[in-house]
């Protein structure tokens, strides 16, 4: 089950999610969310643009730290708002970690939230995708 | 046309669609289409799949995971209503990135809903960057749902070079 707002503290770093995309999964993923640009599963086309390799959604990261984020909230809690940039590329077949941070803990309009900063990190620590995201906690 | 307006990639007419709405989407979030979104990203979690779950855990019926935003209803005689997007800049520029999402979620989105977006463009900026000359074009999309209620709001940011 998700986490309880009394028991987070500024600071805390929240349980990192583990990604690594096949290939196959960039092809779900364009299904799933309607993006078939082809620089995300042929390989040719994103040479041809300058990429050295296909590369992941941006939005699919978004979407992995959703996941994160509602990993740890649960079905009691919700996730208000995900933001990211895009600011380097991952590769399939590689490592993402997808991880979070708590900033803020508060009370708002009688909602128990938590402000966080979130970011994809590289197989060499770098942020690939950094962010900020609310949630609400029980 | 002055010299400024030549070495600016920003057209008058650009400019000019700036705040400008864009035609309605329609957009459907189904059972399907929430499992094959929640699949794609590798989510585990039943109340994604299995709606009996999804009602188990005070969900009308399999909510949308954070990310997914319905599917447009797709229509091959009709181009997607993105305008503001296709203008062409004052020099071509060939390649598009995505420069960042940000989704604030202000209500459930759940299978059975039919959601209608609306879009403007709420900034046009140019930068010298790593890429060269780049054209930054943040969005902002509204999605209501069949009650009217706003339930998303998403800024995107959209990279020209």
């Amino acid at each position: 089950m998700g986490s309880s707002w009394d028991e987070v503290q500024e600071g805390m770093e929240i349980p990192t999610l583990e990604k690594n995309c096949s290939t196959q999964q960039l092809v779900h993923w364009a299904a799933g969310s309607g993006d078939f640009y082809q620089i995300h599963y042929d390989h040719n086309f994103a040479e041809a643009t300058g990429l050295p390799n296909i590369i992941v959604h941006g939005a699919l990261k978004h979407a992995f730290l959703g996941q994160l984020l509602h990993d740890w909230v649960g079905n009691e809690g919700t996730v208000k708002r995900v933001g990211c940039s895009y600011r380097g590329m991952d590769f399939p077949d590689q490592d993402i970690h997808c991880k979070g941070v708590v900033t803020r803990k508060y009370e708002e309009n009688g909602e128990k939230l938590v402000d966080l900063e979130i970011w994809t990190e590289n197989p060499d620590g770098q942020r690939t995708s950094p962010g900020s995201a609310t949630v609400r906690l029980p | 046309m002055s010299d400024e307006t030549q070495e600016s990639l920003i057209t008058d007419e650009m400019r000019a669609s700036i705040g400008r709405e864009s035609e309605p989407t329609t957009l459907e979030v189904d059972k399907t289409s929430v499992r094959m979104f929640a699949r794609s990203v590798g989510y585990t979690d039943p109340v994604y799949y299995d709606e009996a779950a999804a009602q188990a855990a005070g969900y009308r019926s399999l909510p949308a995971p954070p990310g997914y935003l319905g599917t447009p209803v797709f229509d091959p005689n009709r181009r997607s209503a993105r305008p503001q997007q296709m203008l062409e800049p004052s020099r071509p520029l060939k390649r598009v990135l995505n420069g960042g999402t940000d989704i604030e979620y202000l209500a459930d989105i759940c299978a059975g809903d039919v959601l209608t977006s609306v879009s403007a463009t709420s900034s046009i900026e140019e930068r010298q960057g790593r890429l060269g000359e780049m054209l930054i074009t943040t969005t902002k999309t509204t999605y209501r749902n069949q009650d009217g209620e706003v339930v998303a709001i998403m800024t995107g940011t959209g990279i020209r070079y």
